[in-house]
């Protein structure tokens, strides 16, 4: 669960900053999305970085959702009888939604690929013209839409903030002294990717991108 | 006090078993929460039914015998405390209080609030041991211990063994108890031979028991009652990490 969730967080990393080339106009997030087609040229054929990418990211989704089903049946085996009075749990919220989460985040990945990589869904999709998508799909109209994003960006964050924790310490890398500087430079982590994500609809809801 | 319990009574291991419930009208708030069962238990001989069984044997918090999930936490609501050091007053007058079991596949219940615990047994036969010389002691300070490995050994050695990890975890998952003995013994000196030998058979029995697997949900170490630190398992995993990857395997 820890190595492939690295695999995915390295990729939700790269994911935002290249989105926060929206800012910077049409010109050059279009041409940023172009040159992703290019990488490893001309080692690699055209798009090849792209589906080598795109085959570790499925293969590590696909993993990490199996280890996550397993712990989840082996659970149900370790307690057939459940309580009849369960009190509040301690734990934090984001540990306890760290199942019910990823799934919501899972559907979420499967709306997001039709949305905006083979425009399925999307009302007018133009294939290369990320900026223009982009202000297309979170026009003020689409409130919705912009809404899901926002949630689905949030339960990110969640699984995130409790996913980053868990995954040091299953790898052994943490320590008491160092537990405190882990939780906090998880959050500080999980805010700066939150913001980064919502920042582009947030500017194309205010009409900062357009 | 009046206080109304309602008690998971259970015939055996092989009955389906019921919430049942009862009245206390003189609870004395000075009472232990066992004091309580005990009073209970008096009033249920005099009218001929079957008492309560629960287990419980030094009453002084260090043995680990008593258990029950009190309103849905393992040891009732008092942090750190065992139920037998939990006193009546922590509750109101007129209180409903659920009482259950632990509840895991590999505690299976015997009668009523008794479960089963020899699964920690397993678990301490296949790792919770050091090779020593027996017969004359040794000197006190043959074997030099460094004293933050003293301190953080000690604190793990405080687990008795309660279970009340396993009865809070939402995994069922025995992970704080089998960390807390690897840690204890892989802290210090005199437990390095088996080191690494001892975590991955720790870790063997604990699954071959029918325990959960961690998610580092953090609810074992809120409802111990010895406050076990979570970061034993993150020692867990480093020490069988280790052992696995095989870079120690001269020890193994």
């Amino acid at each position: 669960m820890a190595v492939t969730g690295a695999v995915l967080v390295l990729y939700l990393v790269a994911h935002m900053l290249g989105n926060l080339k929206v800012f910077f106009g049409p010109e050059e997030i279009n041409e940023y999305a172009a040159w992703l087609r290019t990488i490893g040229s001309p080692v690699l054929h055209h798009e090849w970085f792209l589906w080598i990418m795109r085959v570790v990211l499925l293969a590590s989704l696909i993993l990490h959702i199996t280890m996550a089903a397993q712990l989840t049946a082996r659970a149900r085996r370790a307690r057939p009888a459940r309580y009849r009075h369960r009190a509040k749990v301690q734990g934090s919220y984001a540990a306890r939604t760290m199942r019910w989460g990823g799934v919501i985040i899972a559907l979420f990945v499967i709306y997001h690929v039709l949305d905006l990589t083979t425009g399925t869904v999307h009302p007018e999709y133009e294939h290369g013209d990320v900026y223009g998508n982009l202000a297309a799909d979170f026009a003020p109209e689409r409130w919705y839409v912009t809404l899901f994003y926002v949630l689905a960006v949030v339960a990110v964050g969640f699984h995130l903030r409790h996913g980053l924790v868990s995954a040091v310490q299953s790898l052994g890398l943490s320590s008491p002294q160092r537990a405190r500087a882990l939780h906090l430079a998880a959050s500080a982590f999980v805010v700066v990717l939150v913001a980064g994500y919502l920042s582009v609809p947030f500017a194309v809801t205010v009409g900062l991108v357009d | 006090m009046k206080i109304t319990l309602r008690v998971w009574r259970q015939k055996g291991p092989e009955d389906e078993g019921r919430m049942v419930e009862y009245r206390l009208d003189d609870v004395s708030p000075d009472m232990s929460f066992l004091e309580m069962l005990d009073v209970l238990n008096e009033k249920l001989i005099l009218e001929g039914e079957d008492p309560i069984a629960f287990d419980h044997d030094c009453r002084e918090g260090i043995c680990g015998m008593c258990s029950l999930v009190i309103n849905g936490t393992p040891h009732g609501p008092e942090k750190a405390t065992t139920t037998c050091q939990l006193h009546m007053r922590k509750f109101k007058d007129g209180d409903v209080i659920t009482v259950e079991p632990w509840r895991a596949k590999a505690f299976p219940v015997i009668k009523d609030l008794v479960v089963d615990r020899s699964a920690f047994d397993k678990i301490i036969e296949a790792g919770g041991y050091i090779s020593a010389p027996t017969g004359s002691a040794p000197d006190a300070h043959s074997v030099p211990v460094p004293k933050p490995a003293a301190d953080a050994a000690f604190e793990a050695a405080e687990c008795i063994g309660c279970g009340a990890c396993v009865a809070a975890c939402p995994n069922g998952s025995a992970m704080l108890f089998t960390a807390a003995k690897v840690t204890h013994l892989g802290l210090l000196p005199q437990g390095q031979p088996e080191r690494y030998d001892r975590v991955v058979k720790m870790v063997e029995a604990h699954d071959e028991a029918g325990f959960g697997g961690c998610t580092v949900t953090g609810e074992c170490t809120a409802a111990c009652p010895k406050g076990i630190p979570l970061d034993t398992i993150t020692r867990l995993n480093r020490d069988y990490l280790a052992a696995t990857a095989g870079r120690r395997k001269k020890t193994r």
